[in-house]
């Protein structure tokens, strides 16, 4: 082996399992290549996951755990338009409005890899328009089940006393989410409008300049808002 | 999984993601859909039992791995991010494991405690 070649591979990285054990081994940082936003967002998006995850298997224990037969979320969420309720119809639109906007996201994603201003500017700004739409389904359910179901945190006429605290809490923590996400996305659409990402201009609080990267960092706090409504949808809404 | 050109600077790195083609997001988007139809049909079919749980897990899984793997990039990331990402929430399942025995166990004692409950108050009332 001639110097050559191990000065070579101290520069390059390694592929695969090498890799791995390579940048974990490695000085000064583990994640090569990635810009320290993009890192610090998915650390904060795996302690949200156990945020998350503790919620989900707290709800499972108390479901488990009670006597009481638990409510029907196929009849409790059915909705009628004029004809027979349709089951669970508000939050399969819901579902529907926020996969539709996760999809506009990863695009303004590409988009704004590519420079491209304006239709960056639009995509976010549609994906923030969905965002507002699904919180608003959500007020309307919160508010059809608080004041016509008399559902609340300590007991409802359905059931288990459990079925409403679970319901306020998981919601309550994703919709606050999705709103997080939603302002966010609204002031992302500003910057990208008026090239701030372009012109690299300083945000106002973090001083950096700005950078399409920021769109994608943006991206993964919105693909991990509908990525966690994936796994409420399945545990609360279906099971 | 991995990309040679992922392995260099960050500069690159960025040109490597324009180069994303457009058509797998349209392609993954379009699955999404599907399968979210398909898990509302589960319900909207009343599939029940097993089959249910089963099915609703396995739309779950599949959907969240798209959107993990593709919308939020995963497949061209290093394994030292991957990794990073997807192990400690395995942990999760501990917590499952151990709620779901401490369920069990409070399902029973609260069975044993209402029964109890019952017999008391039941002979009570014909002899009187």
């Amino acid at each position: 082996m001639s110097t050559e070649t191990m000065a070579s591979d101290s520069l390059e990285l390694k592929p695969g399992l090498a890799g791995f054990f390579d940048d974990w081994s490695s000085d000064q940082r583990a994640f090569k290549g990635v810009p320290w936003g993009k890192a610090m967002m998915w650390i904060f998006l795996v302690s949200d996951t156990f945020i998350f995850g503790c919620f989900l298997a707290s709800y499972m224990t108390v479901r488990m755990s009670t006597l009481e037969p638990w409510p029907s979320p196929s009849e409790v969420f059915a909705l009628s338009f004029g004809g027979a309720p349709i089951p669970l119809i508000l939050i399969a639109i819901m579902t529907f409005v926020l996969i539709t906007s996760s999809g506009t996201m990863a695009l303004a994603v590409n988009y704004g890899y590519r420079k491209n201003k304006w239709v960056t500017f639009w995509l976010l700004f549609v994906t923030a328009l969905l965002g507002a739409t699904f919180v608003g389904m959500q007020v309307f359910e919160w508010s059809k089940l608080i004041f016509e179901e008399g559902v609340r945190p300590w007991g409802n006429p359905m059931g288990a006393a459990q079925f409403g605290s679970v319901f306020f809490m998981v919601t309550g923590f994703h919709g606050f989410h999705v709103s997080i996400g939603v302002i966010f996305l609204f002031i992302f659409s500003y910057k990208v409008a008026k090239g701030h990402l372009d012109d690299q201009t300083p945000g106002w609080f973090t001083k950096r300049g700005g950078n399409y990267e920021e769109i994608e960092i943006l991206g993964l706090y919105w693909h991990f808002v509908d990525l966690v409504w994936v796994f409420i949808f399945a545990f609360f809404y279906l099971w | 999984m991995d990309h040679t050109a992922d392995g260099h600077a960050p500069v690159i790195r960025e040109e490597e993601a324009i180069q994303h083609p457009l058509g797998i997001y349209f392609k993954i988007w379009i699955l999404l859909f599907v399968l979210s139809a398909m898990s509302y049909a589960v319900d909207y079919y009343q599939v029940q039992g097993y089959m249910r749980w089963f099915l609703i897990l396995f739309f779950m899984v599949l959907k969240a791995g798209l959107i993990i793997a593709v919308f939020m990039h995963m497949v061209w990331e290093r394994l030292a991010m991957v990794y990073f990402i997807l192990v400690p929430p395995a942990l999760l399942l501990t917590l499952v494991a151990i709620g779901s025995l401490e369920a069990d166990w409070t399902f029973f004692q609260r069975g044993v405690y209402f029964l109890k409950e019952l017999i008391i108050a039941a002979p009570a009332s014909p002899h009187h």
